[in-house]
């Protein structure tokens, strides 16, 4: 095939430098690409806690500046559910769960991991999105389970009590198309808001049936027919974030502050 | 243009198709074609490395030492292939969280790695360039083809755009189950691959 003759030297030196310049290429992509693609994912995260909220329609194009006059995040301890008050503007920022729980220093594994997420993150950001008084109007919890082949990434909206859903939102799935996928279909999203999440014992109630569920049924959420396992899926990461080993002790201390009647 | 380079770009959409004939890349073509969309991004994603692939590896074949071409050949497909997705993150966001896997699979799709081995490593640049895309264009072809009958008998829709209206949003039609599904491509590659040869049929095989 060559003309020249081959020496292993040569050899050597001429995939030293294909293996040059094939890097070179591919850092200056990624490194030149990086402010762009960043840009994207947070825009991407930011619609989806509007959606959530049920802000996207007031916030039409202008997502950014919508989300910073509504959106205000925090850092939660997820075991105790405080606050993490010392917590900056710019670590709330760059959390990201995905890297946290599979960091052993910065996650544990749960005791009963219903939802499958094998370790979660001690910590979590939550989005309070308040109304223009500035009060509460929706709590954006993120969670993450299981589905049929892998972890679905998402949110939860819920109401001022803390009980009432405004919204279930899912972002990232690899769900199969037309099945599973049709957690994104906005028919099966307009059955969640107004249902309950707990039932007068404290107890989470909320469960996806399979079948249709009763009309009049505040805990019941019809599964999605031909995808029962991605349904199931839904019901147990729901369950997993607001047990005790999810949102559960932060609700807990949530709302008893709002009871003692401070804002926020 | 002529015949020549005619034959080489668009030959292989039918007469020398790389799914249909040269039976290549059939793996990631059951995998995209849920949607039109998603289908042609990957034709494009795939034009552009075959093409960019081909003309590279072209550009260095005299220079390749022959004990490690296929390992050259690779990283230059691979840090292509890479470029392809970072570019599509960066402004394509929502195409390339649904295509991303599918993306860095180019790496492993035969057609690339085919195509520099049979035609890039013996001809020149230019006319590897064009083969490349040639071959893009032939895999795009099919997959277009059976993403159409996926997406409209499994969605209903054309390019996400409804036609039927399905009964899960109060429509009339029940999407079929089995065309969402990844496998269904078989059967419509199957199709394609004997209308092809019913059309031409000196590609069929002789026993």
């Amino acid at each position: 095939m060559s003309s020249n003759k081959e020496t292993p030297m040569k050899t050597i030196g001429f995939v030293f430098l294909v293996c040059l310049v094939c890097a070179a290429l591919v850092s200056i992509a990624a490194s030149g690409l990086k402010p762009l693609q960043q840009a994207n994912k947070l825009l991407d995260k930011q619609t989806k806690i509007l959606e959530a909220s049920g802000l996207l329609e007031i916030a039409g194009t202008d997502i950014v500046s919508t989300y910073n006059q509504f959106v205000v995040a925090k850092m939660i301890d997820l075991d105790t559910g405080e606050i993490v008050t010392d917590a900056s503007v710019e670590e709330i920022n760059r959390f990201d769960e995905r890297a946290d729980s599979r960091n052993l220093a910065k996650s544990s594994k749960p005791k009963n991991d219903i939802a499958g997420i094998n370790r979660r993150a001690n910590h979590a950001v939550v989005y309070l999105v308040n109304n223009e008084q500035g009060q509460l109007n929706t709590l954006v919890l993120p969670i993450v389970g299981l589905g049929l082949w892998d972890l679905m990434y998402g949110f939860v909206g819920l109401e001022p009590d803390l009980n009432t859903v405004r919204s279930v939102i899912y972002s990232d799935l690899k769900e199969t198309p037309g099945l599973g996928a049709e957690v994104l279909n906005p028919r099966w999203k307009s059955l969640w808001p107004g249902k309950k999440m707990f039932n007068d014992k404290g107890e989470t109630a909320i469960k996806v049936v399979k079948g249709g569920a009763k009309t009049g049924d505040v805990h019941g959420v019809d599964a999605l027919s031909g995808a029962t396992l991605t349904s199931n899926g839904v019901q147990r990461t729901l369950h997993f974030w607001l047990g005790d080993e999810g949102y559960g002790p932060f609700i807990t201390k949530f709302r008893s502050v709002a009871s003692e009647g401070g804002s926020n | 243009m002529s015949s020549d380079t005619k034959k080489v770009l668009f030959g292989p959409v039918v007469d020398n198709n790389p799914i249909a004939l040269q039976v290549l890349g059939v793996c990631s073509a059951l995998a995209v074609t849920s949607s039109m969309a998603n289908a042609l991004v990957m034709t494009i994603a795939v034009m552009l490395v075959t093409g960019f692939s081909n003309l590279f590896i072209s550009l260095v074949r005299n220079h390749i030492p022959s004990s490690v071409r296929i390992i050259v050949q690779m990283a230059i497909i691979a840090s292509l292939v890479i470029v392809v997705d970072q570019v599509l993150k960066a402004f394509s966001y929502q195409l390339s969280k649904e295509l991303s896997v599918f993306i860095g699979l180019i790496i492993t799709n035969c057609i690339v790695m085919g195509r520099a081995e049979a035609f890039a490593m013996k001809e020149k640049p230019g006319v590897s360039f064009l083969d490349g895309i040639g071959n893009g264009l032939g895999y795009g072809a099919v997959l277009m083809v059976v993403a159409f009958f996926r997406e409209l008998f499994g969605f209903g829709e054309i390019f996400g755009i409804e036609v039927f209206k399905l009964v899960q949003n109060g429509g009339w039609y029940q999407g079929n189950g089995l065309l969402v599904l990844p496998f269904s491509s078989f059967f419509i590659i199957g199709l394609i691959i004997w209308a092809i040869r019913q059309w031409k049929p000196e590609q069929v095989e002789k026993d």
